[in-house]
């Protein structure tokens, strides 16, 4: 420490800021990890010391995240998704390897049922049967997923980014901001989710896909705006804040670097579930005929077109079902995965 | 607290004012109030136009409108000469007698769904903390994510669909095969070992314990055909009470100290005196006597708690008042069950309902009226709670992770305290605390999600006057619809930050 005194103070307050982050890293976690006692081990047979690689933060979250089998299964499933449905109708005017349009009528095919077989594999005429129109369902089908996939990806990231600046802001600072933010957010809260989309969808979904999901976004980040400025309130009195800011840091550095990574796990898991959230929110929009307007498709919307379908036609309630939820899923798997890697309290060693 | 309470009154008064008046204009410009009229023309639609724009005061301009809407709200909180209406429909009907009838079912539902949603979520979210990277928790995470997954009107339609079909031709004739049977064992063996834990012996005690003990119940239940005439009994009351009262003390308290033990066995010995001296009453109650009746019972169990429980007193009255309470919900359990055979008779033999919110011209006692209306709210409340619940158990088990790596809980355990102490008095506690405000947030949504559920399953709740009052461009019942959604929201933020401050002395109310 003594060799620092003389330094300038800047470089005094990163040396005692990277020192509390340390401790409060140490005091966190549980036991020796593998590696430590593997070092304790060696050194104490008398082997030569041996130094261990240094591993950057982003690093220490990759291996975790990369270690997490759930998490690596919903990436895996997502990316299949993804890929499924913009390589084979196509996007923006580039064609795809499916040969069929999602809004071409055709006559119908052995009653549009599903030509998709699992063993031996095979596609057929319409994997997915074909609707009472007779449009090829499995063209439709991939249509709605990418639909929902851009609106769910834009609801997550402007909810999320409003959400968590609200939420900082007000936890942090208290007083006048507090109120004004809070008051504001309690506004918005007021109304449930459902029913301002409601009243607002029929209008905004008119004019495209982009402004619907940029308006589900600006009125879905409420939730997190409260969770996260709960966990402000209680972490802003913590010891770790208090030496920050004796040792002169201002209030932004102190959000982003001090606060905000200790509450990073639950903006995460908001984010996935905000993601997820949007694919359903949508939906029930759509089933409630506010949502997606036509020529677009989505899922919720092929759902809704098929409703009384169900007893007679099963498989065009069941294909875009089991997408949303495959999507949904694999989006909170990711997410939980994120978690687990980014939260440096969670203990990783398994009990 | 009570300044605290004025000044969040003041503020929710005002909060609800900004969000109406927010509402207000979304709903007057989301369409055309005439779009429904389209090509036709002619005198009728000379008439209907003209009859609507009186009732909707469409010469006036919006905010006029909006003016005269609160004005009309004004009558019903301000007491005057003028009836109080929430303003008229496009048809000219006033809003609040729709209002009214609309109201009940939709509370009933969103109540039921929320507490089992918050109950069985924060118990199993904590299970799968305290066993966590056990096949338990990432069962429960796996079947949690498939849950948060299911689009709730994909989830109702299923049930009804298949769900109810199949419960209702099956409850017709209740019937299991032996296989069926030890099926069930097995499922509810390995889900108890796997909650219980420990090693390899004490999991296989657990997992052999519960499989008989599930397959015999479920044999017995079969063969004296519980499924057509199901009822607990005097018998089943008087094992359930005392089971009942140890499973709390068990909880709350542990059996160190003897005096609470005997209270709360005491407590369950007066439950039982009372459901039998009660009896007759009961037979054909009203709300009255079952309030009256729940009064008694506490204040009983506040008796023989302060009685018995000695030197520990202050623990073993809540803990006699909870089971008190406890057996009063087994004893009104057991009447509704009683009054089964007599609904599924009147409903020919298909007791689950999938559409509407009560039968129509029901006539029968109170139990049977109440029965009719669970069993109405069995299916959404189902759709409602499975999402719900998932949401409770991620954050409850999240919550609980990271108090429990907390230091003061090091501490607990430090100084020697049993590790039920630990959970209950040290972790619990705070690990609740974010979950009062997913609460506040999550009824809301629910109130939101009731509107799906109510149109999936036919209920002439307020989601549907909602819905249809949205289609019409009808700005009168979306309002009365949001007052009430508003209020509730309000009112249980403000119960949220209450609870906030109560849970957590770093935090004041001032």
């Amino acid at each position: 420490m003594d060799k620092h005194t003389n330094s300038d103070s800047r470089a005094r307050l990163e040396l005692a800021e990277r020192n509390l982050q340390t401790q409060d890293t140490e005091i966190s976690t549980s036991g020796p990890t593998l590696d430590q006692v593997d070092q304790a081990r060696n050194s104490g047979a008398g082997s030569a010391p041996r130094n261990t690689e240094a591993k950057s933060q982003g690093r220490l979250i990759r291996e975790r995240f990369f270690h997490h089998r759930g998490a690596l299964a919903g990436m895996a499933l997502l990316a299949l998704i993804i890929i499924l449905a913009f390589s084979s109708i196509g996007f923006a005017g580039i064609p795809g390897w499916w040969d069929k349009e999602y809004d071409v009528l055709a006559d119908r095919f052995n009653e549009g049922k599903p030509t998709l077989s699992l063993w031996p594999f095979s596609l057929g005429e319409h994997p997915f049967g074909q609707d009472v129109l007779g449009r090829d369902y499995f063209a439709l089908t991939m249509r709605g997923i990418q639909t929902s996939l851009i609106i769910a990806f834009i609801v997550g990231m402007v909810g999320t980014a409003i959400g968590t600046l609200i939420g900082a802001v007000a936890g942090y600072f208290r007083g006048w901001t507090e109120a004004v933010l809070m008051r504001f957010t309690d506004v918005v809260i007021t109304i449930p989710t459902l029913v301002i989309a409601a009243v607002m969808a029929g209008i905004v979904a008119r004019s495209g896909i982009i402004p619907f999901a940029v308006f589900l976004g600006l009125i879905s980040w409420t939730g997190l705006a409260r969770i996260v400025r709960g966990e402000f309130l209680s972490l802003r009195e913590k010891e770790f804040v208090e030496s920050a800011k004796s040792v002169g840091a201002k209030s932004a550095r102190i959000i982003v670097r001090h606060i905000l990574p200790n509450t990073v796990g639950v903006i995460i898991v908001s984010a996935t579930l905000a993601i997820s959230g949007a694919i359903l929110l949508e939906t029930a929009l759509s089933f409630l005929g506010l949502g997606v307007k036509a020529p677009d498709t989505s899922l919720g919307k092929a759902i809704n077109d098929n409703r009384s379908a169900l007893t007679t036609r099963p498989w065009l309630f069941l294909w875009p079902g089991v997408f949303i939820v495959a999507i949904a899923l694999a989006v909170n798997f990711i997410g939980d995965g994120l978690r687990d890697a980014f939260d440096p309290k969670q203990t990783r060693v398994k009990q | 607290m009570f300044y605290f309470i004025a000044k969040r009154t003041v503020i929710s008064f005002f909060i609800m004012f900004a969000a109406t008046t927010l509402m207000y204009f979304l709903t007057i410009s989301s369409g055309d109030p005439f779009e429904d009229l389209g090509e036709t023309s002619g005198p009728e639609k000379a008439a209907i136009v003209a009859a609507r724009t009186a009732a909707l005061n469409l010469d006036q301009p919006p905010l006029m409108r909006y003016l005269l809407w609160l004005q009309e709200v004004g009558y019903c909180i301000v007491p005057g000469g003028v009836q109080c209406t929430l303003g008229t429909d496009r048809v000219g009907n006033a809003v609040l007698p729709q209002l009214e009838n609309a109201i009940g079912s939709t509370f009933r539902l969103v109540i039921v769904a929320t507490v089992v949603a918050l109950f069985l979520g924060v118990l199993v979210g904590i299970v799968t903390a305290l066993r966590q990277y056990s096949t338990f928790d990432y069962s429960v995470t796996f079947i949690a994510f498939v849950l948060f997954s299911l689009p709730l009107f994909w989830l109702s339609t299923l049930l009804k669909q298949y769900v109810a079909i199949d419960l209702n031709t099956w409850l017709a004739n209740p019937q299991l095969s032996y296989l069926a049977i030890a099926g069930f064992g097995l499922v509810a063996g390995l889900i108890w070992s796997v909650v219980i834990g420990g090693d390899r012996r004490r999991r296989l005690t657990v997992f052999g314990t519960a499989a008989i003990a599930t397959s015999v119940t479920l044999f017995v239940l079969l063969v004296t055909d519980w499924f057509i005439n199901p009822a607990l009994g005097p018998i089943g009351i008087l094992v359930a009470s005392a089971a009942v009262a140890l499973g709390w003390v068990a909880l709350l308290a542990g059996f160190r100290r003897r005096r609470i033990t005997y209270a709360a066995l005491a407590t369950a010995a007066a439950g039982y005196v009372g459901y039998l001296a009660t009896a007759p009453l009961m037979t054909d109650p009203n709300w009255l006597i079952v309030l009256a009746l729940l009064v008694t019972t506490i204040l009983v169990s506040l008796a023989v708690g302060t009685i018995v429980g000695g030197p520990y007193a202050g623990q073993a009255r809540r803990i006699s008042v909870v089971v008190g309470v406890s057996i009063g919900l087994l004893v009104v359990a057991d009447r509704m069950l009683q009054a089964y055979p007599t609904l599924s008779a009147k409903a020919g033999g298909r007791p689950i309902p999938t559409t509407g919110s009560e039968s129509v011209n029901l006539a029968g006692n109170f139990w049977v009226i109440n029965l009719d209306y669970a069993l109405h709210l069995l299916l959404p409340t189902m759709a409602l709670t499975l999402i719900s619940f998932a949401t409770y158990t991620r954050y409850t088990r999240a919550s609980q992770l990271d108090v429990m790596n907390q230091d003061y809980i090091r501490t607990a355990r430090a100084k020697g305290l049993s590790e039920r102490t630990v959970l209950v008095k040290h972790a619990f506690r705070n690990a609740m605390i974010p979950i009062t405000t997913l609460m506040a947030f999550d009824f809301a949504g629910v109130l939101g999600g009731a509107v799906i559920t109510e149109t999936v399953f036919g209920w002439n709740g307020m989601g549907k006057m909602f819905v249809d009052a949205i289609g019409n461009v009808d700005p009168a019942p979306v309002m009365a619809f949001f007052i009430v959604v508003g209020s509730a929201a309000v009112l249980f933020n403000m119960l949220a930050d209450i609870a906030y401050a109560f849970l957590d002395p770093r935090i004041t109310l001032s």
